[in-house]
Parts: C-alpha cells; structure tokens; sequence
C-alpha cells in the first residue's frame, strides 16, 4: 500500500496523476481461508482488518454480492452520535466514538469525520423528560450530551425556527458535540484498502448461496455463485439480508427487514452547521461538504427487501424539515434512495456467536449502524478470533431473546424506527 | 404507495389507510405459562422475514378497522392475494420464490 501524504499529492500533481496504484485488488476467491466475513460492507470489511491488524489473522476473504459499499454502507445518512440511553449501549456506541476519533490518520484515509454536534430537539413535555433523562444517563456513562435552551439550540443552528407559534414548538434541544458526521463511501474504502493491505482478500459480485456445515454441525465455508469457499470461521455482516444468510445456516433470527429511506437536495452553499434529528416531527438533516442537504426519512410499515419505498414517507419527512427550517421550503430535491434495514424486537443490535459452531453475527442495526461502524467492526473481530465475545458486546447476544435481557432501545432510543 | 384490497372492504385502497401488522398465522399458545423459553422465543421474537413471498397481517384502520391477511411477494412488494383472518394459508401456484415462508 503507498502511502497517502502531501507529499504523494505533490508527486503525483507534478505527472498528472497518473501514479496512483489500486486501493485494494479483485482476487480470484482461493480454497480455503480462515475467516470468511459476508458483507463488504463498513462493518465486514472493518472486521477484516481488525482480524488483521490486532489479532494477527490475514488468510480472510470479505466475500460481497454487489460492490462494496453499496449497501447500506453508502445509503445512511452519515450520522455519528453515541448518545444512547443504556449502559450496554454507551459501552458499545461510545466504543465506536474513540475509534471515529484518529480513524483517518489509522488507516492512513481521510473519512472527513467532522464533530459538528449532533443536536436533537424536543416539542413537548414528554420530549424534554425523555432528553433530560437521556443526558444525565449519559453524563454518568461518561458519554457527553448537554441541554440547550431553545435561544441556544437556534445559536447553535442559526437556521432553525423556534418560534413558539410553529405546529411543534421547540422547547429544547439535547446537543452531543462529539457526534457529526463522517463519508461513509469513504469509511468502506479505508478499510477496503487498510485490510487489503494486510493480505485481506475483497471478493465482490459474488453471492453467497449457501452455509455448509460439517455432519457435527460446525461451519466448514460457504457455497457461493463463484464456488465453494472453505473456512472455519463465518462472520455474517450482512444488514437487512441477516435473515436469508442465517436461514442457510438453519437459524431463524428475531430480525425483520424495513426500506429506509434517505434524500439529499441541489448543493448549496454552507447554510446548516450541524446535525438536526427530531423524534417527534420525525426528520433529520445535515448538510454534506459537497453542499447537499442529506435528510433521513422512516421507515416503511411493511417488511420488505424492494430498496424502495413510499413517496409519503418522504413528503412527511420534508413537511417536518420545512416546518423547522422554513429557509429550506424552496429548496429542490436531487435524488432520494432506499436501503433495507434488519430490525430486532429490541432495536439493539446482535453482535455474537450462534448456536452453529464457527459461525458469527453482526446484524440488527436497524436504521442506526453506521455510527458504530469502527466499535462494532473491533469487537466482532475479536468475537471472531478469540471465539467469545469482548465485554462491550458480551450483551449483544442472540439468547437474549430467551433470557429476556433486552437491551430495549425500542423505547429509549434516541431516533424514531 | 401500495394498493392494498380490503378482503372486508372487497376494495382496493390506498396504503395510507392501512396498518401492517406483522407475520400472520402466528397463534398465541393457549398454555402461554406451561410453554418453556424456547417456544415463547418462536412464538414472540423469531420471525420469518422471507425475501420473497411472506404471509401478513393488515388492518384497514381507516376503513372497516378489521384485520386481514395478506399475501405479498416482498421483492416486489406485489400483492399476490388478500383474505379474511382466520383463513387457512392459500395455495399457491407452484414454484413460488420461497417455500419457507410457507412452512411454518
């Protein structure tokens, strides 16, 4: 791998940047490997070099169906925060925000992690209780989140409107400043390039059809539209498509899968400094530094794996945004997408092993992975290696189910599902 | 948006009157305190979720306010049939995308 620098910026400017090699390399699929990782996405392909980097695995194939990160990788609207209500969920999501932290210089990649604050605002009584409540758990768990008056949430975001005859006045606003915004394209690509450097093998356009287990049970690699892959070690990563990868192992998952959508606007100058979300009038908005507003919509009622969904959940979305930012009414839509997200009863994630020996799970993140990204793709890694989970995702497992320890963001989460 | 048919109704409507509600032809076991872990796990957590056809319960709020079962093709998001609660599954034309979802 060469290494990026302004000096290499230099050097190439002087030949026409015509000597930059290949991020990463599209290898033939070999026999057998160690760990095989399904999903080239953020987290799978994260995992890989983590397995490479701090536990010393590199025989590793991430094998993909599409290309990488296109799944809902680089269909998220961007959004870093760890201001969740639980402890187990703090440890996880705060995990991830000391990694997002220094993420460019590790893997010699610049994800433009931006920590403009991520500020989400509240309309009534119910909202200020449940934000208050919000950040004294989160101060105790060490994890920043601060009141705003609604002066000081429009000081912060000069174009928000609070004025108190609005439908849904703002009454408040819970502010994370280290929270932000990060490219996810370019989060992929990092760790696209970072692991293949360690001798990870990115194996994309290529399905995985099929599990195979030996006759005790155990994985022994996966049947793809490229052949039979051997390995020890499956990690699924696998997003809204959790449930089909895991059906071929046998395993019916408490997951279902929604279309999530997102839209961004014409670009603009620089007009919005920060992150907004509202749970209530359920919208979120930032302003990317190509200049396009990236608004996150809800989800679908109805499960689906169709990358679609209504045009009404965008409209509700878009009468929310021009509601607090009658700035933005004028503003033209450029291009809106769906992505398929897996939900759990809970809406916590499960990062663990399975009932089936060697195979591992990365799934249920529902509309809200991305942030975690870099902590969910170091634990699992070390879940994988060690075969037994680190203490920050120890709870993320699948009996929870049975045992009944939930981990229930469902109500105390700080974005509407 | 989808079009959905009121079994009840014996119209088609807009979505927006419609609430999904979840996988269909999941009974609630009668002896809920007796049944161990396991088969409280399948019957309140687990989930089919097939890519393909799925069987589902809506209920057309603002209409009748009755529940129905559906069948839709989630790739699509096609509806292949509607029919009143408390109808077995229906047959199928052969070669359906996913068998499993109507397995169980």
């Amino acid at each position: 791998m060469r290494k990026y620098s302004i000096f290499a910026v230099a050097r190439e400017a002087m030949r026409g940047h015509k000597g930059w090699p290949q991020q990463w390399t599209s290898p033939e699929p070999k026999k057998q490997y160690d760990v095989i990782i399904v999903g080239a996405g953020g987290h799978g392909l994260g995992t890989a070099y983590y397995l490479a980097k701090e536990h010393g695995i590199t025989n590793i194939a991430v094998i993909e169906k599409g290309w990488l990160g296109g799944g809902n990788t680089g269909r998220n609207t961007t959004i870093i925060r760890s201001n969740y209500l639980y402890d187990e969920s703090a440890g996880l999501y705060n995990h991830a925000m000391k990694l997002w932290d220094g993420l460019s210089q590790e893997l010699n990649y610049n994800v433009m992690y931006s920590a403009r604050g991520v500020m989400m605002l509240t309309h009534n009584v119910h909202d200020v209780q449940g934000a208050q409540r919000h950040i004294h758990a989160n101060r105790l768990n060490g994890v920043q989140n601060e009141w705003l008056t609604p002066e000081q949430a429009k000081e912060f975001c000069p174009p928000l409107n609070i004025s108190q005859t609005a439908r849904y006045p703002v009454m408040g606003a819970a502010l994370q400043r280290c929270g932000g915004v990060a490219r996810h394209d370019a989060v992929a690509w990092g760790y696209a390039r970072a692991a293949a450097a360690r001798g990870v093998d990115i194996i994309q356009n290529c399905a995985v059809t099929g599990i195979r287990r030996s006759p005790s049970g155990a994985v022994e690699g996966v049947d793809t539209t490229r052949g039979f892959i051997g390995a020890k070690k499956v990690g699924v990563a696998a997003a809204g498509h959790s449930s089909v990868l895991m059906e071929m192992a046998g395993i019916n998952m408490p997951l279902e899968s929604y279309p999530l959508q997102a839209l961004v606007s014409e670009p603009v100058k620089p007009i919005f400094p920060c992150v907004v979300m509202s749970n209530t009038v359920h919208a979120y908005i930032s302003q990317s530094d190509k200049g396009e507003l990236v608004i996150g919509a809800g989800t679908d009622q109805y499960t689906s794996y169709s990358q679609t969904g209504g045009l009404h959940i965008l409209t509700h979305t878009l009468d929310a945004i021009c509601e607090m930012f009658p700035i933005f009414t004028r503003m033209k839509m450029l291009r809106s997408w769906g992505g398929i997200v897996d939900v759990t009863p809970d809406r916590s994630p499960i990062l663990a092993k399975t009932p089936v020996s060697g195979l591992y799970v990365n799934c249920g993140w529902g509309t809200g992975g991305f942030k975690a990204t870099p902590g969910s793709a170091n634990v699992f890694a070390h879940t994988i290696a060690n075969d037994a989970p680190h203490p920050i995702n120890a709870p993320f497992t699948l009996e929870r189910f049975r045992t009944g320890r939930l981990i229930d963001e469902a109500a105390a989460a700080a974005v509407a599902h | 948006m989808l079009l959905i048919h009121c079994p009840y109704c014996n119209e088609e409507r807009p979505e927006l009157e419609f609430r999904h509600a979840g996988e269909a032809h999941i009974a609630r076991p009668t002896n809920i305190t007796a049944i161990s872990d396991e088969e409280f796990t399948q019957f309140f957590f687990l989930r089919d979720n097939p890519k393909g056809i799925a069987f589902e319960r809506w209920r057309h709020m603002h209409g009748c306010g009755r529940f129905f079962n559906a069948v839709r093709d989630t790739v699509t998001d096609k509806f292949v049939t509607t029919y009143e609660a408390g109808q077995p599954r229906p047959d199928l034309p052969a070669g359906g995308e996913n068998e499993k979802g109507a397995g169980k």
